[in-house]
């Protein structure tokens, strides 16, 4: 099994380095060859499992509660203006 | 060549809840300071989870219901996995194949039906504000409670999109769940549009889609889509007349060119990677809860409609009318009911709503009936007892009639106050304007 | 004894009996991490000033007889792994992508625990964003073993073993997604214990797979595991995946005894054991067996294929986890993404990709309910199960760290417990070469009070978890 590494790192968004683009083509497709092993497994009919204590309907009554403030919210970034969150222009007309 | 037209549509109907899809914000963010309505769930920030709000499910199942939909026993929330600026997360939670609905119909005026696919709950991305070299990202918006609302490939014309359109909205504030103002946001539509040569006679073209499809986005209004759909339709014959086939793009409706431009031409493989989102416990509903949830649906704009022809005996014109907003609809059956105490009916109650163009919310429907009857006292006054009592008062009173027309006009006064003896309640106003042709 | 080799139970005897002050006691960790921390590398942040403040608060409140039932870890010095959000303390997820990043809200856990009275000395250095078995995938430099400092001291939870280990906290937070606490517990000599999913609040703690992740800590004895339980345990209105089952007092039933009790082993699952790790296993079976338990063989069916299920699950979750990281609210660029993180990114992207999705992702959750069943099977005939830890000792430094594979394979006895959403306890066993070996105790979901049961049994019959590393 090989992975297109430049199509998988563009899903991703991760800029990859050439090295590093080379490195994970090999060390990734040896992680999927141990993977094939699963195909022994039978799993006609098998459910699947994603909530591992069955735990179902868990939800939250629709209560406003307060919020950060825009101080807060805009703390940890390094980019910003206006009380808004600034990245470069996404959509060129 | 002929070409028969092919749209489908996508609509996003954000929900009025008074908190967020999956915390506690104020989901109420039109207008207000940048970047204040957030929290570390729908900033996406590291460590946050999300907890689906308990009555966005139970509208969005409303929704479902309204469309005729099937409810799913069964039903989770996926994430949508792709990167943005306006995705805190990377990933949307959205519900990939087990929606909590599915397969509805809604019915058309001229009988047409329109498949419903899915209707499903997901949330609403940050608001983008492109300014120059940059874009501005306001995070109040993100995590409000969206809807999506897709429909199978039906449509023929902009009209019958338009007419769909008109109804859904009336629908989900029948519903009471969203304000569906398209200027605002709140009901946002996407039409996929394509074009299939009509080839007769042969029955297995005829079921054929179309190998592309253009989905138009940007559009906040009924008139725009109508238009944008017309473009398009018009854009697409010329290319498939050069015998091209047209690109399967997103473009944009733009106002002031009055055309659709494409948005994204480097539209990237769409690989969402769904999967189901671990954050959060699948939705069970029991055969119980969904019949629970449809004996508490309101009754919905068609049903009333018929219902108001039927027990009103109103015109459908008419009935049409005061069905449109459940509020109007409302405030006439509480206008009958207390009219009926007045011998108003419903008739003359619609013919003043309409004609008149009540201000409902200012003038309350029992004020409203007492302006009717008022209104109706004077009318009784027909004309043929009038002119009746008129000549018995001018027989009878010889001496004031002789003064007022010898220049003793105040004499009216006299003659006016034994007519009104005759009709208590009447116009006065009505009687004096009568007296006088008849003393001219 | 030093102040800091204290236990939780007994620090808390000495400041309730007033023989030292919270100050004292936060002050003497405090040195310890001062002559140690620069060699062994545990801590990424200390607060010490912060600390001392709260400790002298701690003080006052104990001092006007503040009831100690409210606050279990009054005044007891803690340390947390740098997963745990904490409102205005650096939390960076040992990755330099979030390495100037300060929370604005605290983990639940971490509420919880100050709530507790709990003082907190510092964030722990880690493998980033918890990937890894060996402490070395760190952005900030690896955490050397304090039993012998050119070998590993296990990860994801390093510095949270080694902190405890070397006393320079009385216990620490940890998460455990594939064994990050179990399995670093082992490598020093430490009691870790992994909670039954659910069981703890994830929120606020910096998700690696979010439908694997418990949260753990690390504590030297089994009693203060418990203890420290009492406090994290519960229902969180902000984790949905928490459950509402309710939280027994887990120091209740610890001293009954384990006369009776059925212990599984999978037999199958120790060949692939190294013989430095299997000989005290061995040993500890039988001293379980004087005790009373009864062992019996047990089969665990799928347990062979555990690997390659959590090797996709995982990666899959992390893939999409990781995607808010991109420098706009917070934090740096993608670019600044470490190795590990990288290629688990790769990974999970590929494994949920169009066309794949169902060989992969679903094709693992399907095992995952075929290992889970295997799990329940064996309960019924089991009260709990008992295998090592690693089926290796501590490695070097280094040893694995081009081989990721290889990393990936010293889970496999781990794994299964994440898979299957069941608690396990590590508790230490021995020694060989001079380098500690652990046993783990897994039982089924919500089972924790029986783990500590029977690791507290053991514990007594030992001496093993009383050794320390000479620093």
């Amino acid at each position: 099994m090989k992975i297109n590494v430049p199509h998988v790192a563009k899903l991703a968004n991760l800029p990859l380095k050439p090295e590093e683009e080379r490195k994970f083509e090999k060390q990734l497709s040896e992680i999927l060859n141990y993977f094939e092993k699963l195909k022994e497994v039978d799993t006609k009919n098998v459910e699947t499992t994603s909530q591992v204590t069955g735990l179902e309907n868990v939800t939250r009554e629709d209560k406003a509660i307060n919020s950060l403030t825009q101080e807060e919210a805009l703390s940890n970034t390094k980019s910003q203006h206006n009380g808004f969150f600034k990245v470069k222009a996404i959509l060129e007309d | 060549m002929i070409y028969k037209t092919v749209i489908g549509l996508e609509v996003h109907v954000e929900l009025k809840t008074k908190s967020k899809m999956f915390c506690g914000c104020s989901a109420d963010y039109f207008g207000k300071k940048p970047n204040a309505h957030t929290c570390p769930v729908c900033l996406g920030l590291p460590g946050a989870l999300p907890v689906p709000n308990k009555t966005a499910i139970d509208w969005c199942i409303m929704i479902g219901l309204a469309l005729n939909c099937k409810i799913a026993n069964f039903s989770k929330f996926d994430r949508k996995n792709y990167f943005y600026p306006d995705l805190p997360k990377g990933y949307q939670i959205s519900q990939y194949d087990q929606p909590f609905c599915q397969k509805g119909v809604i019915a058309l005026s001229n009988g047409k039906k329109i498949g419903i696919t899915r209707v499903h709950m997901e949330e609403d991305t940050a608001k983008l504000t492109h300014q120059g070299d940059d874009s501005l990202i306001d995070f109040n918006r993100s995590g409000v409670p969206l809807v999506e609302i897709v429909t199978e490939p039906d449509f023929e014309t902009a009209k019958e999109v338009v007419e769909y359109l008109k109804k859904l909205q009336q629908i989900v504030r029948y519903l009471g769940v969203s304000n569906a103002d398209m200027e605002e946001g709140n009901m946002r539509l996407e039409p996929n549009i394509s074009l299939r040569e009509l080839k007769t006679q042969n029955s297995k073209l005829k079921s054929e889609l179309p190998n592309y499809k253009v989905e138009v986005k940007n559009i906040n209004s009924f008139r725009f889509v109508e238009k944008a759909i017309e473009y398009e339709i018009k854009r697409q014959t010329e290319i498939l007349n050069v015998g091209k086939t047209p690109v399967q793009e997103t473009r944009g409706w733009n106002e002031d060119k009055q055309k659709t431009v494409s948005q994204r031409i480097k539209e990237e493989a769409n690989d969402y990677r769904y999967f189901p989102e671990p954050d959060i416990p699948p939705i069970r509903l029991s055969e119980f809860q969904i019949s629970n949830f449809k004996s508490q649906m309101p009754e919905l704009p068609d049903l009333k409609l018929v219902r108001f022809t039927k027990n009103y005996g109103l015109p459908r014109y008419d009935a049409e009318i005061l069905t449109r907003e459940k509020e109007l609809s409302n405030y006439f059956e509480e206008a009958v009911r207390a009219g009926k105490t007045f011998e108003v009916n419903a008739k003359q109650i619609t013919n003043v709503i309409i004609n008149k163009k009540i201000d409902i919310e200012n003038i309350m429907p029992a004020e409203l009936i007492k302006c009717i009857v008022i209104s109706k006292k004077i009318n009784i006054l027909d004309n043929k007892k009038l002119s009746e009592i008129i000549n018995k008062v001018i027989n009878e009173n010889p001496k004031a009639v002789n003064d007022y027309k010898t220049g003793k006009v105040q004499a009216i006064g006299f003659l006016l106050g034994k007519a009104k003896q005759h009709f208590p309640k009447g116009d006065a106003n009505q009687i004096k304007i009568a007296l006088e042709m008849k003393l001219k | 004894m030093e102040l800091n080799q204290l236990t939780i139970k007994n620090a808390k005897g000495g400041l309730k009996a007033k023989k030292f002050s919270s100050v004292e006691l936060t002050k003497a960790c405090l040195e310890q991490i001062k002559k140690h921390n620069r060699e062994l590398n545990a801590f990424i942040t200390i607060t010490e000033e912060d600390a001392l403040e709260q400790a002298k608060k701690a003080d006052n409140l104990a001092s006007q007889g503040q009831a100690w039932e409210t606050k279990p870890l009054l005044g007891i010095p803690i340390a947390l792994k740098d997963l745990f959000s904490t409102k205005g303390m650096k939390t960076t997820a040992a990755s330099n992508v979030l390495k100037d990043y300060v929370p604005e809200y605290d983990a639940t856990v971490v509420k919880k625990l100050k709530d507790a009275g709990a003082i907190i000395l510092g964030k722990l250095n880690h493998d980033a964003w918890g990937h890894g078995a060996s402490g070395e995938n760190s952005d900030f430099g690896p955490t050397k073993n304090p039993w012998n400092k050119e070998y590993v001291p296990g990860g994801s939870s390093s510095g949270s073993a080694v902190s405890v280990a070397s006393d320079m906290c009385i216990a620490a937070t940890g998460t455990d997604t594939g064994g990050s606490s179990r399995q670093p517990a082992s490598f020093c000599n430490i009691v870790g214990l992994k909670p039954t999913y659910g069981r703890v609040s994830r929120y606020g703690i910096i998700s690696m797979a979010s439908s694997l992740d418990s949260i753990g800590h690390i504590t030297k004895t089994v009693e203060d595991s418990a203890l420290f339980l009492n406090v994290t345990a519960g229902k969180d209105a902000n984790d949905a995946t928490t459950s509402s089952k309710p939280v027994p007092d887990y120091l209740k039933d610890l001293k009954k005894g384990i006369r009776g009790l059925k212990l599984g082993i999978s037999r199958k699952d120790l060949e692939n054991v190294d013989d430095e790790v299997k000989k005290p296993f061995l040993f500890a079976e039988k001293q379980l067996k004087d005790l009373g338990a009864e062992i019996i063989d047990i089969n665990l069916k799928y347990s062979d294929y555990a690997i390659a299920c959590y090797y996709i699950i995982q990666p899959s979750e992390v893939s999409s986890n990781l995607a808010r990281y991109d420098g706009v609210r917070f934090g740096s660029v993608r670019q600044n993404f470490g190795e590990e993180a990288k290629r688990r990114i790769m990974l999970g992207t590929f494994t949920l990709s169009a066309g794949y999705y169902d060989a992969y992702y679903r094709k693992a959750m399907q095992v995952r309910t075929l290992i889970k069943q295997d799990f329940e099977n064996a309960f019924k005939q089991v009260d709990a199960i008992i295998s090592p830890v690693s089926p290796t000792l501590p490695w070097k430094l280094g040893e694995k760290i081009n081989d990721p594979l290889k990393m990936y394979l010293s889970d496999i006895l781990t794994v299964t417990a994440n898979l299957a959403g069941i608690p396990g306890l590590s508790v230490p066993i021995g020694f060989s070469k001079g380098l500690p070996v652990g046993m783990q105790i897994l039982g089924q979901q919500f089972s924790e009070a029986k783990l500590f049961q029977i690791g507290h049994a053991y514990e007594q019959t030992t001496e093993w978890h009383k050794m320390k590393p000479i620093l």
